[in-house]
């Protein structure tokens, strides 16, 4: 639907046809609504710390609390953690992008079905609906942002060059949490047990992935079950988590498995994506 | 087959713009062979008919495909339900056309194929310029934000750049009638305001199609009033509109053509006198809930159920739900009697579509037809010839007694003004809410 709003010419033709299955990414027609995307956005930030007596410092509180409670665990109550930095500088450095990571997933998840008003009464790019969920938790992680900078400052810490690689694999999480999101999304009108399913899969994949808990190197004769381990890097979010921490903490980045985080996030976009697209049609039926 | 049912009218077969000689204008909306359908299962509830899977279901129905190879008696097959079947049409650029049917004949499922919220199943629509569609005022606006904000974010849903709507904001502001409360978050509107601002919004998109369901139903009389104004300025400007409605005086001021839909096909299309006309012949032959039960009506202005039920009768005393222009007024009220009341009183009163009260009957106060109430009984009530427009209406029914107000029904019988002979003169003209015969005197100076 790509038309000329502000020139005479003929405006463009659209054609309605019955759906074709599998189609493409239409990022024309995603751009042209770019500012519905952007207002999407903008109001899920507004409404959410509407009314709050905290307001967006809840964006800053949630990962900070995470990070007392699993402080309080790790090194008061039992003494699991035994790495070389300090548990809450380790700690926080993967809750950051974890708790970007685990709402824009869970949001992204309940946003179409959150959006029945709007999906049967008006048509727009489907897409925007998970997308602006995203968004609207980049807000959130940038609000966390300058805690870490605090944490930085009380530890005496000082980033090194691998600091440059940050924004890069941000950018991985946002395209892994925009796949995963729409993928749940589009599963979650058709079946609505993914309202349930979601918030434990975001529970179950915290634990999943080495956040709050040091990974052991591959065949560490201290683990018992050494195949579980073995198994972490095949979590996309183990490469990415690891990379990122590593980028904060000025240490080597792992590559390959960050490689790997890059080529199961760009997959995890791709079918998410289309899957949401092949679904869309029929949104407005079946919502 | 085209065949000729009244001066102008024919039957649909797509080619209107032969008919009607307008080949100078562009064709912006063309419509071939559209058909949408709907699964139902068979042997799921009626709730579940277009309703959600579950993983259980789906899981279920998987493991037990191979089974059906042996028994091929497992279930009934799925069968298809079709909203919208073999509908073609083209409408020109600048057309008004109004899509009319009864309740279910596909009106809406086409304006939502329109607006592109839902796909077909057939055929193929080819659309010229930007579409703007009013389902329902309103949708998108979120009651946490502020009139100003939802402005934007509502334009930006329904497809406006963000300066396209700073151009046009304060025209939006002006219309709406919100200056003073722009910065309040609408949960604090009155439904009024909010279905102004929301009107205001979607008014001032300029589509080169714009696609309106019901939206007229709401508001005051007065935004009524603006609402159709911008609509005709709108159509002035060379706008193509659908427009879609249960209120045929509406359809009938602002729009020059008229698409029937009849159980998901085009009916008729032509000039909107005589569709309009064709709709009132076809739902007068039609069944309808004639006699309306009341018992069962649970309403806090129902302190006790004195109403029985009520029931418009015809000149042969059928009951019936319609009632030809100046025609006769007949309605029977059975009466309950669950306590006993005293000097009671009957009031009818006929709302038109919007609420507006347009005539009140009562029962007299003085030589009262009602004793006091202890037993139930029959209330008839006639008026010779009702002196309402074509149109459709609403009675209230309000039984009073001495000091308390005992059972109050707002809408409780819907019935329908039809066109037809009028004081003997043939076929009138009607504009506004009520007629009277007039006599017209020439004398030549």
């Amino acid at each position: 639907m790509s038309q000329g709003i502000d020139s005479d010419a003929v405006p463009a033709v659209t054609v309605i046809r019955p759906p074709r299955g599998w189609q493409l990414i239409n990022f024309a027609e995603l751009w042209h609504f770019r500012d519905l995307l952007y207002f999407l956005a903008w109001r899920d930030v507004k409404v959410r710390y509407k009314q709050t007596l905290l307001g967006v410092a809840w964006a800053v509180l949630q990962p900070a609390l995470m990070m007392s409670i699993f402080y309080i665990i790790f090194t008061v109550v039992t003494h699991t953690y035994q790495g070389e930095r300090p548990y809450p500088l380790f700690v926080f450095s993967a809750l950051l992008p974890w708790t970007f990571f685990a709402t824009a997933i869970a949001n992204a998840g309940n946003s179409v079905i959150g959006s029945e008003r709007l999906i049967t009464k008006i048509y727009f790019p489907r897409l925007a609906v998970p997308f602006a969920t995203v968004a609207a938790s980049i807000v959130d992680f940038c609000v966390a942002l300058p805690l870490l900078l605090i944490l930085f400052v009380c530890y005496g810490e000082v980033p090194g060059w691998n600091i440059l690689m940050l924004p890069i694999i941000f950018a991985l999480f946002v395209v892994c949490a925009a796949g995963v999101g729409t993928l749940l999304a589009a599963l979650n009108v058709a079946y609505r047990d993914f309202r349930y399913i979601i918030p434990f899969m975001v529970q179950l994949w915290m634990y999943a992935t080495p956040t709050i808990y040091i990974e052991l190197a591959p065949s560490n004769p201290a683990s018992k079950y050494p195949w579980v381990q073995d198994l972490l890097p095949l979590n996309p979010l183990t490469g990415l988590i690891a990379s990122f921490r590593a980028a904060l903490l000025n240490e080597p980045i792992p590559w390959p498995m960050l490689g790997f985080s890059a080529l199961m996030a760009v997959l995890f976009f791709l079918v998410g994506c289309f899957y949401f697209r092949r679904m869309e049609d029929s949104f407005a039926d079946v919502i | 087959m085209k065949r000729t049912i009244g001066p102008g009218v024919f039957e649909a077969t797509g080619d209107h713009q032969a008919a009607n000689g307008l080949k100078e204008k562009m064709s912006v909306l063309t419509v071939e062979n559209l058909g949408k359908s709907y699964r139902m299962m068979a042997n799921a509830g009626p709730r579940t008919h277009f309703g959600y899977r579950t993983l259980r279901d789906d899981v279920m129905a998987w493991l037990k495909a191979p089974l059906r190879w042996f028994r091929r008696d497992a279930g009934l097959p799925p069968q298809d339900f079709w909203a919208l079947r073999e509908v073609s049409f083209s409408v020109n650029q600048g057309d008004v056309v109004g899509i009319i049917g009864h309740n279910g004949a596909g009106k809406s499922t086409l304006l939502k194929i329109l607006s592109r919220i839902t796909k077909p199943t057939l055929g193929e629509i080819r659309l010229r310029g930007r579409v703007g569609s009013l389902l329902e005022v309103g949708t998108g606006f979120h009651p946490e934000l502020t009139g100003r904000e939802n402005i934007f974010l509502n334009g930006a849903i329904l497809g406006m750049r963000r300066h396209e709507i700073l151009k046009k904001f304060d025209q939006i502001v002006e219309f709406a009638e919100i200056t003073q409360f722009l910065d309040t978050p609408v949960k604090r509107y009155s439904s009024g305001m909010y279905v102004r601002l929301a009107f205001a919004v979607a008014a001032h998109l300029e589509p080169e199609i714009l696609i309106v369901d019901e939206v007229l139903a709401v508001g005051d009389i007065a935004f009524q009033r603006k609402c159709m104004g911008r609509m005709r300025e709108v159509g002035r400007s060379g706008t193509t509109i659908l427009f879609v409605s249960h209120n045929m005086p509406a359809i009938e001021s602002l729009c020059t053509r008229a698409i029937l839909l009849d159980h998901g096909k085009v009916a008729l299309d032509g000039g909107v006198g005589q569709i309009v006309q064709e709709y009132h012949r076809r739902v007068l032959s039609g069944p309808g809930e004639v006699v309306t039960d009341l018992r069962s009506l649970e309403l806090p202005s129902r302190v006790y159920k004195v109403f029985r039920s009520a029931t418009l009768l015809d000149e042969k005393g059928q009951p019936t739900n319609f009632l030809q222009v100046g025609g006769r007024f007949h309605i029977r009220l059975v009466l309950d009697a669950p306590v006993p009341v005293e000097s009671p009183v009957v009031t009818l009163g006929i709302d038109d579509q919007i609420g507006q009260r347009l005539l009140s009957l009562q029962t007299p106060l003085t030589n009262p037809v009602l004793p006091r109430l202890q037993q139930p009984g029959t209330l008839d009530c006639i008026v010779e010839a009702l002196p309402l427009a074509p149109g459709e209406y609403w009675i209230k029914l309000g039984f009073a007694g001495v000091p308390d107000e005992i059972d109050e029904i707002e809408r409780g019988v819907r019935f329908t003004v039809t066109e037809g002979e009028l004081f003997g003169s043939g076929r009138g003209h009607h504009r506004g809410v009520c007629i009277a015969p007039s006599q017209w005197c020439f004398e030549p100076s």
